[in-house]
């Protein structure tokens, strides 16, 4: 690991007491849900985090604690080092607080997260559906949404996949 | 002839993002898209509009969604390959380039010198194809008609290039997980040599019709102003940022595929403002040409992809005279290839910006999640910021000069 992004996450451990894994040079700190947004505010301040590259979110189902992680990957122009930070959040309670006051990017990318993995940022200034229609139901990236292909049907296998097709049986 | 009924938008769904004047009617709505040709694509922008002055900008984005990221995740690592292609349509070989390289992180795989080279030639030609596509459309937009012409006469002869190599003008799938597909044909070095000698003089021309063209400046000097704090709160990369005065390119401050062995230039510019943009991409078209001429220079010899079988499908004359070949090819087409319960992020500089991959594995064939982050989705995002005050005419030129491809935002 770097010395410097060393220091930062030692930081972070001692603030919020955060565990971390490093995987062909990247580090991934794990925060809890409550402290994301002082996390994110004290490595743009502090440490030149200024860019949010990326955030997104991994479904673990069946898994259901931690059922998902968010993903917040950061950027310091300055000091040209990544950090990710990644966030436990459990089945039953799909709640996050937003990051839109720290990076306005986080705005449409919870919008996405939103609206392929149903969890909700509370504080967000527009939560609508970003990508899919509206009045879509269901949260497409979901390990428990089907993918919507239709599986081949063989002699061996009819009667089980038909069990499992998702159209309208009589 | 059928009777057309003016419907009014209702205000209701975008309350919150409307001014009070759309609520008492003193301002219009008015959708510009999903049809309309100065949208890039399949795009909705909501305008609140005072006569022609912008007052709000909403994007409606989605139009092009395909769930690639799902579909990846029912793929093996090879066969997913093949999405990537359709994300960006104006960066094949870009999106490929990411792929792999979060692919060979992942299960940490090598890469021979000579498929690094020409990975950076035949990108650096993508990346002037493209910008190629932005300066034509611009153009377009903007009434100088002819730009695209003369843009899509130069960019033909880059995908006639790509034909060249991988049978296909647009989607590719060259790049391959420890290499390319297979070696360049004969004919390829001349191809390109013949393109870097005649492009730079192209280039010039395009300059000489629009750099200093009264027409052009008046429609692009001062409009858009996006400031660099703003540009990097919204997540904007690329030429954009660098129009904005940032200086960060991933080829240079984060070198991969080789980028490090060539001398080229970052252009940054200060202003911020639509010919600003103009102006950087315009001389990344000539130090994209620097670094292919480059590369082609000392393109080594050797093979053009790693010999690790575990990943890397054995050439053909092998299988026929050795049983672990036999087994390797089987057993990569079938299965496909193992990658570990991890996770990566990988980015590459792409014409638009910053085009990372987040790739998750799960101990099997497939990816377990795969997250494109697109450039062109953050850099879409500011535009509701930076068209406030301006007329609709120049909302299009600022369109324009983003340089947004919807399949990059929609994926």
């Amino acid at each position: 690991m770097d010395n410097r992004l060393e220091k930062i996450v030692k930081v972070l451990q001692e603030k919020a007491g955060a565990a971390y894994e490093e995987f062909r040079g990247e580090v991934h700190v794990f925060i809890a849900p409550g402290q994301i947004v002082d996390a994110l505010t004290f490595l743009r301040d502090e440490h030149q985090f200024s860019l949010l590259s990326a955030m997104t979110a991994v479904d673990y189902w069946p898994k259901q604690d931690p059922r998902f992680h968010v993903i917040y990957q950061l950027t310091s122009l300055t000091q040209n080092l990544s950090l990710q930070l990644r966030v436990p959040v459990s089945g039953g309670l799909l709640k996050l607080p937003t990051a839109t006051q720290v990076f306005q990017s986080a705005n449409w990318r919870e919008r996405e997260i939103f609206d392929m993995f149903g969890i909700e940022f509370e504080g967000h200034p527009d939560p609508r559906r970003i990508l899919m229609p509206d009045d879509w139901e269901g949260h497409p990236l979901r390990k428990d949404y089907p993918l919507g292909y239709e599986e081949p049907q063989f002699t061996f296998n009819f009667e089980e996949i038909d069990l499992r097709k998702p159209y309208a049986k009589e | 002839m059928s009777e057309y009924q003016l419907q009014e938008i209702p205000v209701g769904p975008y309350r919150h993002l409307v001014s009070e004047r759309a609520v008492s009617g003193e301002t219009m709505l008015l959708n510009m898209g999903p049809q309309h040709p100065s949208t890039h694509g399949v795009l909705r922008l909501l305008l609140e509009l005072d006569g022609e002055v912008v007052v709000n900008c909403i994007p409606d984005i989605g139009f092009l969604h395909t769930g690639v990221e799902k579909n990846m995740e029912a793929k093996t690592y090879q066969k997913a390959e093949v999405m990537t292609d359709r994300l960006d349509y104006m960066n094949n070989m870009g999106n490929n380039l990411a792929y792999v390289m979060a692919v060979e992180k992942l299960v940490d795989l090598d890469v021979p010198p000579r498929a690094q080279a020409l990975r950076v030639i035949l990108t650096e030609l993508q990346r002037i194809a493209s910008h190629l596509v932005w300066l034509g459309t611009s153009g377009l937009d903007l009434a100088a008609m002819s730009m695209f012409l003369y843009c899509f006469r130069e960019r033909e002869i880059i995908l006639d290039i790509f034909e060249l190599v991988s049978g296909q003008r647009m989607m590719v799938t060259y790049f391959r997980p420890g290499g390319v597909w297979r070696d360049v044909p004969v004919e390829f070095e001349a191809a390109v040599r013949n393109f870097i000698k005649i492009f730079p003089k192209r280039i010039d021309e395009y300059e000489a019709l629009l750099t200093k063209n009264p027409l052009w400046l008046d429609r692009m000097v001062g409009i858009g102003k996006l400031d660099a704090a703003t540009a990097l709160q919204h997540g904007v990369t690329g030429p954009m940022l660098r129009a904005s005065g940032v200086n960060w390119d991933l080829r240079k401050t984060r070198p991969y595929a080789g980028y490090e062995q060539y001398d080229f230039n970052v252009p940054v510019e200060t202003k911020g403002d639509t010919y600003a943009r103009y102006i950087v991409r315009v001389q990344e078209l000539r130090e994209s040409l620097k670094i292919v001429e480059q590369a082609l220079n000392k393109l080594p010899l050797g093979p053009v992809h790693s010999d690790n079988r575990k990943f890397v499908p054995p050439p053909r004359s092998e299988i026929g005279t050795s049983m672990e070949a036999l087994i390797h090819h089987f057993k990569l087409w079938t299965e496909g290839f193992p990658a570990p319960k991890a996770s990566v992020y990988s980015a590459i500089e792409s014409p638009r910006g910053e085009l990372g991959v987040y790739l998750e594995g799960d101990g099997g064939p497939k990816p377990y999640r795969v997250h494109w982050r697109t450039p062109s989705f953050d850099n879409l995002s500011v535009i509701s910021k930076i068209v406030k005050g301006h007329l609709v005419a120049d909302l299009i030129a600022i369109l324009a000069s983003t340089d947004i491809v919807l399949g990059d935002i929609d994926r």
